[in-house]
């Protein structure tokens, strides 16, 4: 039997590693790649609270993350494409110009 | 029965199960060479043993007294790790195949199947979409334009064919109402009229069989879609800067996802292990791992058959089938038979 | 320490590990690797808590698609290591004790305020029947709306991502 606040710490910790990715890391895929993991700490979090509550909505709703997670990585990606054929960089500190 | 029976028996099916797998890995080989060769009017391996049938076990030691040469600008993690991510995750579906009904030994019932998962059919596409990555990192850790392109197509086309492969198996799944596979094998016995068996390919999944074998066809990167890994085309593919045990782990990485392929497309068209049983008890026990492996060994003729008789694919002709054709063809049968089975 | 405790343990670890390496790395392969891993950790926490099918999902779709698409566009773009600018200096000295403070902020109250309440192992078993059910009867609505995001979200990355000469083209 394992606390529900020790899956809950979990969450908050991958949150947090992605909120400090998102900050740091000045290479857009890899924010891109924070992003991701935010959603992921926040699934963890509404599947154990399904398992406490013993609602099964927790785990529908893991699914509407994911495919809002799929839709925003695919356009995402696609703008990074477009970005780097004009710009010819992925460093985010590069691309702070509207004007090429 | 008690945990200490059960590891003990799990890890028995285990090692039993690993050891037939890469012995038939090594067999598929040889049988691959036999027929291709004798389509092409040679006898093919013919001096290492009766019928060349020690030849997997020379080609083995072969491999293992090979130079293996590591090119100086790769990315060795990746490198090193790529191949054994083909062969690992190639070797892990086999862990809830079915291959026959459960015997009893000493009083224990002992179903024939690693482990029988309530989702068994979804970790096999679980660890097909991950099969994937073995081949992308192997192309682009190589450092070479003709490993990187050959892994950029593999891997865009396994891609692709797998949303028509998942989608020819929701068909069955819709039919036999659960995901574990011995529940869908259990659902094709007995006959139709006393003499047509109850198998899903003349239950109502024919056209489902046949996206299946094609999209199974272009997952294993065979022929006819095997363009990314063509000598004529990009040298060898993803694994041209690859030597000795790291390629003989591809090699057995893809024959081990062909059997993976012919042992689902048996348990889900073609009834598993569901067969004529007649004899004393032991026979009627032994029959339908027979029965089991007659088929797969059916299918693997088969895709043998087919790399000996068709040409290849071009890359733009092999996505646009997989795009404009399969996958339609798979929406509208898993519409027909939903409209069936609702009805 | 049971056996349920060892196993969370086991995979919180990896999935702790895979998170500070992706933060810790420089050259983003890595980065998608340990991501790669901390998605399969957290579908074998998935499966201590009894969602199958959901821990299922997350492999084929999550670590097996949309990570494929990360690392598709990393290997197209040849992304190379990251170089220090004097902007990522400021955000690694700014960034981190900020995040520590607020990761251990988050879990000092989520600990206060949660009582000694303890998840069995498997507790809410997600068949798929189950999810089905509630998936297609009470959550039809926003199924239905994630269906047409996705489509807008196809025609969007094949626009985004297709040559300029051709949408140029079109255009004109």
């Amino acid at each position: 039997m394992v606390p529900l606040s020790y899956y809950l710490v979990l969450s908050g910790f991958l949150f947090a590693c992605g909120v400090a990715g998102f900050l740091i890391k000045r290479n857009i895929i890899t924010i891109f790649m924070s992003i991701e993991l935010m959603l992921n700490g926040v699934n963890l979090s509404f599947v154990a609270f399904a398992a406490h509550w013993h609602a099964l909505s927790g785990q529908v709703f893991v699914f509407f993350v994911m495919v809002v997670a799929a839709a925003e990585a695919a356009v995402g990606l696609a703008i990074i494409i477009a970005v780097y054929r004009t710009r010819e960089t992925l460093n985010v500190d590069q691309v702070n110009l509207l004007k090429l | 029965m008690s945990v200490g029976v059960f590891i003990l028996v799990s890890v028995i099916k285990s090692l039993i199960v690993l050891v037939v797998l890469l012995t038939a890995v090594a067999y598929t080989v040889w049988l691959e060479r036999k027929v291709v060769g004798h389509m092409q009017n040679r006898w093919g391996p013919t001096r290492v043993g009766p019928f060349g049938l020690l030849q997997p076990a020379a080609d083995g030691l072969k491999f293992l007294f090979k130079e293996d040469l590591t090119p100086p600008h790769v990315y060795k993690p990746l490198f090193l790790a790529a191949p054994m991510m083909a062969l690992i995750f190639a070797l892990t579906s086999i862990a809830v195949i079915p291959f026959g009904n459960s015997i009893t030994i000493g009083g224990t019932n002992i179903p024939l199947q690693i482990t029988d998962l309530n989702i068994g059919l979804l970790l096999i596409l679980g660890v097909t979409s991950l099969g994937v990555y073995g081949v992308a990192l192997a192309g682009w850790s190589s450092n070479n334009k003709y490993s990187l392109l050959g892994g950029l197509r593999a891997s865009a086309q396994m891609v692709s064919y797998e949303i028509a492969l998942g989608l020819s198996l929701v068909g069955v799944l819709i039919q036999s109402g659960s995901f574990s596979l011995r529940t869908i094998v259990e659902a094709q016995g007995g006959r139709f009229w006393g003499f047509i068996p109850r198998w899903n390919i003349f239950h109502g999944q024919f056209i489902g069989f046949f996206i299946y074998l094609m999209a199974a066809y272009a997952e294993t990167n065979r022929i006819p879609f095997d363009l990314p890994e063509a000598e004529t085309e990009l040298v060898a593919g993803y694994h041209t800067e690859y030597s000795a045990m790291k390629f003989a782990m591809f090699f057995m990485a893809e024959y081990a996802n062909m059997i993976t392929v012919a042992c689902l497309a048996t348990l889900l068209f073609f009834g598993g292990w569901n067969g004529p049983l007649f004899g004393p008890p032991i026979l009627r026990a032994l029959l339908p791992v027979f029965w089991f492996g007659a088929k797969i060994f059916c299918f693997l003729f088969l895709y043998i058959w087919v790399r000996g008789t068709l040409p290849r694919f071009r890359y733009d002709q092999l996505m646009s089938f997989g795009w404009k054709f399969l996958l339609p063809l798979a929406i509208a049968n898993l519409v027909a038979t939903a409209i069936a089975v609702a009805w | 320490m049971s056996f349920h405790l060892v196993l969370f343990l086991a995979f919180g670890a990896v999935c702790v590990g895979g998170a500070v390496n992706l933060l810790a790395q420089r050259h983003p392969i890595n980065s998608a690797l340990s991501l790669i891993a901390v998605m399969a950790a957290l579908a074998g926490e998935y499966l201590l808590l009894g969602a199958e099918f959901v821990a299922a999902v997350q492999v084929i779709v999550y670590a097996g698609a949309i990570m494929v698409l990360f690392v598709f566009v990393i290997m197209l773009l040849n992304a190379g290591e990251e170089e220090e600018t004097k902007g990522s200096r400021v955000a690694v000295l700014l960034g981190v004790p900020g995040v520590l403070t607020g990761s251990v902020l988050i879990a000092w109250v989520v600990v206060r305020h949660s009582g000694t309440e303890a998840v069995a192992i498997g507790a809410l078993p997600g068949h798929p029947t189950e999810i089905a059910q509630l998936l297609f009867h009470d959550f039809l609505l926003p199924f239905e709306v994630t269906s047409i995001l996705i489509l807008i979200a196809i025609m969007g990355a094949v626009v985004l991502a297709s040559k300029p000469e051709a949408t140029a083209r079109k255009v004109d």
